[in-house]
Formats: structure tokens, sequence, C-alpha cells
């Protein structure tokens, strides 16, 4: 990695550099504003956006706070190797938390359907997560391309003590001046790379090699389709029917969850200039490979307001 | 794919340069003037909506509009519960499309009066903004309300958006009848620059496309035409600020200034003052992930390590020597009230600005008429500033602030206000000057000795860089002139 760094680079786009600019201003806010913040890191290529906004933004020193992965049990196995990777490589301070209602009581995407699933696996482990540390403020990777709910979401996002989002009330937050007073008990989502698309995200990846899960390049895979969904058959706890076939393809992800629930997508782009040709002409949206958005029309909104990120 | 495979790769492939800089720009107006159909036909014509989003919007719309069969392009960009089953719009929302010339931020702000604070929000950061007006309907009180908001918080470009002009039969006059209104309203407010489109958003015309067949007439641009020529907000070109947001210590040997450049340049070897301190000290190295930089200019996040171990902590401001900020107890500002209470007179807020938080009284003393556009004095009887509207205030420091004029420089000109009882975000604050009516340190009384030095540059130089006279500079009057001028004085 370190290598890496020494090449010198020729300056980044313009407005690529500017969203930069503003996420570093963010971090160094959060982190001087309150006492104990942490960073929800979820491997995927956000994620690692996220983290190495956070190693610029406190460079020469190290990122003064721990990271946070909620871990469902049920993520790419690739996707747990490449975060022990990233972990030791930049020495980070990684908290790994699984709710342990999903191992006693046997919670699965199969057996409880995505939105109980997620809502005890991801939100309630989220809550319980963030409660565990007493942490008053906590970083995400959302953006507000990506969703309708989350286009109205402040960069910091205020949070009651039982971690509820109230988009109604929401504070103005004029200019860059963000307004980081909280009661105790309170807290706030921050979101670094709100003005980011996914189109940004791909090309800062490439500007500044930023290491991400291989999966996300397309690959002979086996999959199986079901729901209309291409879902990776690697894992044992998979049952694949009788009537389903395995068959090896080539797939990738363009977003990484829980491999029940994340499609995969048929494409041959298997470095990062073709998966910016293919994002540049896609008719569909990122996260329309994700199972939970679809269950109904506000559905992020509803679990943003139960405290998912 | 490994890091050393992407390393490779990116040297033979090259992002395509933008050529021109992103545009931020924000729809306001009154309530049902159309702005959410206006941007939802935005993202839909520049194909910023993708398939499975456009056949959720076909699943949500309710038939489509006036027997149209287009879906409801509100849809696209109301995305709370609460706004699909009002059909309003409470919150900005954020949006993100690009033509092969420009690439565009979009801030689609709410009409109703209730929710003005969420258009004060969007307009903070636009470079543009394009103000919606029912051709039906004509201009109204809320109209005139987000032309000044947007024109106090330094939007110069107006795109006058006459919408829904096919209801009134495309007619000529009423559009030029509406247009020569706004332009006298927008005149007093000084407000030059004014495009004025006639154009119907749900059906598209005059929005990426002329149209020629309907509105011959018009011989002017379509919206997204003027939006691809439109100029950004230029950059602060006054003297060099950086407000310092942390210090970074990660071991002994290295003490380094985190923050962003909030104006002009800096290199290292530039000679720079803190603030509110006044010590001097000389900028060494400025460091940042990539590299140790040569140069940083206004908006990039940067480490500055200083020369000398001087007191800088989080909310003082590294300046450069000659062009500094005001520095005082008393400033004036427009203010626009964000929240139920209003601004009280006598109740001690947080204010911030930049990374500095402190205490501060505000002194509400004129608010604008919105009927008529005037400012008005407000009577000794009313000591409070009401919500959504828009005054003149003093505030009352009782440490020492810095700032800029807004005018001059909008990070360092720009401040919140903060209820400390229930931490909300109350107000929104514009800089425009320093109250000169009260006594400063540095003023003398009439019959106080004063010593008077004459000393060469150089002399003086050296004297100014030291921490004694650092420590009492706002004490010393100080005046350059030539030897012979100094021989007349005396």
């Amino acid at each position: 990695m370190s290598n890496i760094e020494t090449i010198q680079k020729p300056p980044l786009d313009p407005h690529l550099k500017a969203l930069e600019n503003e996420a570093i201003f963010i971090f160094r806010e959060i982190a001087a504003e309150f006492e104990n913040p942490v960073m929800l890191y979820s491997v995927g290529k956000d994620s690692s956006v996220l983290l190495h906004l956070a190693r610029k933004a406190f460079y020469p020193g190290k990122i003064p706070f721990p990271l946070l992965h909620v871990n469902t049990g049920w993520k790419f196995a690739e996707m747990i190797e490449f975060r022990d990777r990233i972990i030791k490589e930049y020495e980070l301070d990684l908290i790994s938390f699984t709710n342990p209602r999903g191992p006693n009581e046997n919670i699965t995407p199969f057996t409880h359907g995505s939105s109980v699933y997620t809502d005890i696996m991801k939100t309630q482990a989220l809550r319980m997560a963030l409660d565990a540390g007493k942490y008053d403020a906590a970083f995400g990777g959302a953006r507000r391309d990506e969703e309708a709910s989350r286009a109205k979401e402040r960069i910091y996002s205020f949070r009651t003590p039982d971690h509820r989002w109230d988009p109604r009330n929401q504070r103005p937050e004029l200019w860059s001046i963000y307004n980081g007073m909280i009661k105790k008990g309170e807290s706030v989502r921050a979101f670094p790379i709100s003005n980011w698309t996914e189109a940004n995200v791909w090309r800062y990846i490439r500007e500044e090699n930023i290491p991400i899960v291989p999966l996300y390049f397309a690959k002979k895979r086996p999959v199986i389709e079901r729901d209309g969904m291409l879902i990776l058959a690697e894992d044992k706890r998979l049952e694949v029917a009788a009537n389903e076939d395995i068959q090896h393809i080539d797939v990738r992800f363009r977003t990484l969850g829980c491999f029940p629930l994340s499609g995969a997508i048929r494409s041959t782009a298997t470095n990062i200039d073709e998966v910016i040709e293919e994002i540049d002409v896609a008719t569909v949206s990122e996260r329309q490979g994700r199972a939970i958005d679809k269950d109904q029309s506000s559905s992020m909104e509803m679990k943003k307001r139960e405290g998912y990120f | 794919m490994t890091v050393s495979n992407l390393a490779k790769k990116r040297l033979v492939t090259k992002s395509k340069p933008q050529q021109l800089a992103p545009l931020r720009f924000i729809t306001c107006g009154s309530v049902d003037d159309g702005k959410s159909t206006l941007i939802g036909r935005l993202l839909w014509d520049t194909k910023a909506v993708k398939q499975d989003q456009a056949e959720r919007l076909h699943k949500d719309s309710q038939k489509g509009k006036g027997g149209l069969n287009l879906p409801e392009f509100a849809l696209l960009l109301d995305g709370l519960q609460a706004e699909r089953e009002q059909g309003i719009t409470i919150d900005v929302a954020y949006r993100y499309f690009s033509t092969p010339k420009r690439t565009f931020i979009v801030a689609d702000t709410p009409g109703h009066e209730q929710y003005t604070r969420n258009m004060a929000t969007g307009a903070s950061t636009a470079d543009l903004a394009v103000l919606l007006i029912d051709a039906r309907i004509g201009i109204l009180e809320q109209t005139k309300r987000h032309a000044m908001i947007a024109s106090m918080m330094g939007i110069s470009q107006f795109i006058l958006a006459i919408n829904k002009i096919d209801l009134t039969d495309y007619d000529r006059q009423n559009f030029e009848k509406i247009t020569t209104e706004f332009n006298k309203f927008a005149l007093s407010l000084g407000i030059t620059d004014i495009t004025a489109i006639p154009l119907c958003a749900l059906k598209g015309e005059n929005v990426v496309e002329k149209a020629s067949d309907t509105m011959g007439w018009y011989d002017g641009p379509s919206l997204l035409e003027t939006l691809e020529l439109a100029t950004v907000r230029s950059k602060q070109s006054v003297g060099f600020r950086m407000p310092v947001q942390r210090v970074c210590r990660p071991n002994e040997s290295f003490r380094g200034y985190q923050g962003s450049v909030a104006g002009g340049a800096v290199k290292p070897g530039d000679s720079v003052v803190i603030l509110p301190s006044g010590r001097p000290a000389n900028v060494t190295k400025i460091v940042t992930f990539d590299l140790v930089r040569n140069a940083a200019v206004a908006g990039d996040a940067i480490t500055l390590v200083l020369d000398r171990h001087v007191d800088v902590g989080r909310g003082d401001v590294i300046s450069s020597i000659e062009a500094r900020p005001a520095t005082g107890f008393h400033f004036d500002a427009n203010v626009i009230a964000l929240c139920e209470n209003g601004i009280e007179s006598g109740k001690r807020y947080w204010l911030k600005s930049s990374s500095r938080r402190q205490r501060v009284m505000v002194e509400p003393f004129s608010a604008i008429d919105l009927k008529s556009g005037q400012w008005q004095d407000i009577g000794s009887d009313i000591d409070s500033l009401a919500l959504n509207n828009i005054g003149k205030v003093r505030l009352n420091f009782e440490e020492i602030a810095i700032f800029d004029s807004y005018q001059e420089n909008r990070d360092t000109g720009s401040f919140i206000l903060i209820d400390p009882d229930n931490n909300n975000t109350i107000a929104g604050g514009m800089i425009t000057g320093q109250t000169k009516d009260v006594v400063k340190i540095g003023d003398f009384n009439k019959d106080e000795e004063v010593v008077v030095l004459a000393l060469s540059p150089k002399l003086a130089k050296k004297l100014q860089n030291s921490e004694v006279f650092a420590a009492i500079k706002d004490d010393v009057k100080q005046i350059t002139t030539t030897r012979s001028k100094f021989n007349k004085l005396i």
C-alpha cells in the first residue's frame, strides 16, 4: 500500500476534489465536536471510500475513532476476508457486532423474510451496538442519490435517544456550518459523502486506487436464479431446491450486503474502467438488486425512522 | 483485483475533464407552482431516472395528471411519506443530473411558508435560483420572500420560470406583464441578472427542448440551455484564511493545524497571524495525505505546520497578515429567523461560524416588510424577530469575534444561531459590517500621552514579529509613510 501512496498522482478532477474536501471537513468537525464518535463500516464500496477519506482527514495522525461493522452473519465470505485484510493493513480499530438473537433464535433471511430479518439483524443490531458503545456520533456512507428518502437527509442527521429520525423536523443546515449540539443520550448520524453519486464514487475509487472487495468485478461465479434475483451459490447454508440449477456465469455485484439478499448482475466488467463504462450506460439504479428496498414505496424511510442508518 | 493492477490500469486511462464547474441551483416559489414537477421533468428528460425508478413512479402515480398519461414527476422528489400523502414538498431534496456539458446539483425547496427554513437551507449553497411562478396567478408574497432570501444569501442569477403557461393559452402579454412586474421588484433588491422563460413543466415545453410550435413568439433559451451557461460563484479572493478545526499531534515531533482554506491561498514561507491572539508565525509546511504541497487554495482541506510554538486551538483563524478579517465585540448582520419562537432580543444564544462557537446577544433593529420590500424599523415595544422574517440585527459578543463581511467571504461571513435551551438552529445570518461606534482597545483618550516611534521598514517588521509586540498590537497605531511626509507631520 505504502508504495502506491508515494507515486506522484495527477490532480483530481475539480468536482471530485471539491467532494473530497467537503467530506474531510465533515470528518474533522465531528471528531472535534463529539466525545465518542464511531464510523459505520459495511465493507462495501461506499464504506471503502469513506475509510479512505477518514485516513486523509486525520493524516498524519491515525483515525481517532473505531470502525463498527454490524455483521449479520450472512455477509459474503469474500467481504469478511477483505475486511480483515484492510483492518490489519491500515492498523484500524474494528468492532464487529452481531445481534445475539440471530444465532440464538436462528433468525435467517430464508426463514423470517427480508423485512423481519433486516429489522432484527440490521436495524436492531445497529441500535444495540451504538447503545453499547455510548457513541454520540456515527459516520455513515449513505448518499442522497441512492434513494428518495435519503435525498431529504441532512449531513448531520439528528437522532433521539431511541435512535429515531424525524424527517419532518430536521434542523436547518445552512452553508457548511453544522450544528453539533445535542443533549445527553441523543446522537447524530453524519454523512460525509451525502453529495456523491454512484458515478463519483467509482471515479474516485479509480483515481485514488482504493482497494475494494473483488465481488464488484465480473468473474464466472456459481449462481441460482430465485424470484428474479441471481443469488451467489457459494455458501453451504444456501439450500438449493431441486428445480433450481446452479449456473456458472459471468456476474458481478453492484451493491454488497447479505448474500441471500444482494442480487448479482450479469456482467463482463472485470476491471474498474469497464465497471465505470457499464454504469454510465446502465438503465437501472444501483439499489435495484436490493431486496430490502422493495417491500413498500416508503420502506427505506420507515426503516430509517426506526433507526436504520 | 489487486491494488497494483489498479495502479497500472490508471496510468493508461484518464478521466474526461469536465468543461464547466458543476452548477448548484435551487427551485423556489410559492406552493403548487410546480417546482417538484419541473425538477422531475429535468431528471426525466436528461435520463437521470433509471428504469426501475420509472417503474415505481408509474406504480405510485394515480393514472397520471390531466389525462396526459404522464407519470407524476413530483413523486421523484417528494421522497417522504408525508409529502406523498399531502402532495406537497416539506423538506429540501437534493438531486444530481448531468448533460454532456455540465453536472448539476439541484435543491428542490418547499413552497409553504411554514417550511421557509428549508428553502433557506437550499439557498445557502446555491449559485442560481429558479423562481417558479404560476402564469395564472402571477407574483405572490411568497415569491418575493424567496427572491429576497435568495438575493440576501448571495445568489445573483435568477431564472424566472413562468409555469403552467399552457393554462393561459400561451398568452404572451400575460407573460410580459409578470416579467415586468418582477423586474421592477428585483431592481429594488439589486438583482439584475434575470432570464424569464415561459414554460410548461408537465408537458416539458421550454424545459429541455424549445417549444417553438406552441410558443413561437418566445425566442430566448430553454431552461436547460440557461442552466448550462450559468456561472458559478467565484471563489473569494481576499486574504488567506483558515479557521482551525482541530490540532493534529500524532507524536511529540509533529504539530499541525487542520482546517479548510476559506479564502485566498497559502504557501510555505508565508507569514501569517493567529486570530484573535494576534500572534504572528510563518508557515513551514502544508501537509496532505497525498504529498507535501507547495500551495493550497480556497476550498482545500489541509494541515498547516508553523515555525514556532504558538497557542492555536479550535475556533482560531489563521490569516494572512496584510488582509485580515475584522475582530471585535460588535457586528451587524442580516438574519433570517428559522424557528417558531423567532429571535428574542436579550437572550444569550450560541453563534457558530466556521469552527468557532461563542455566546452572543442579538439586538434586532429593522425588518423587511414583504409587501413593499422596504426595511422598516422595529419599534422599541417589539423586541423579537418572528419566524421566517428577515431582519437587520446587531450582534454583541462576550468574547472577541472574527468575521469578514458575507459579501467578501461567504465562509467567514456566515453564521448560525443555536438556542441553548433546545439546541435547535434558529437563524442563519450574514455579516454586513463591523459596528464602529464602540470603544475599541486601540482608541485613545484625547489627553492620554502617546509615544511616536519612527522606524525603518526592516526594523518595524522585526518588531512586529516579536511576541512582545503581538500581545499589545491592538494598542498600537501604525502608519507607513515617507521620510519627508513624516517630517512635515511632526
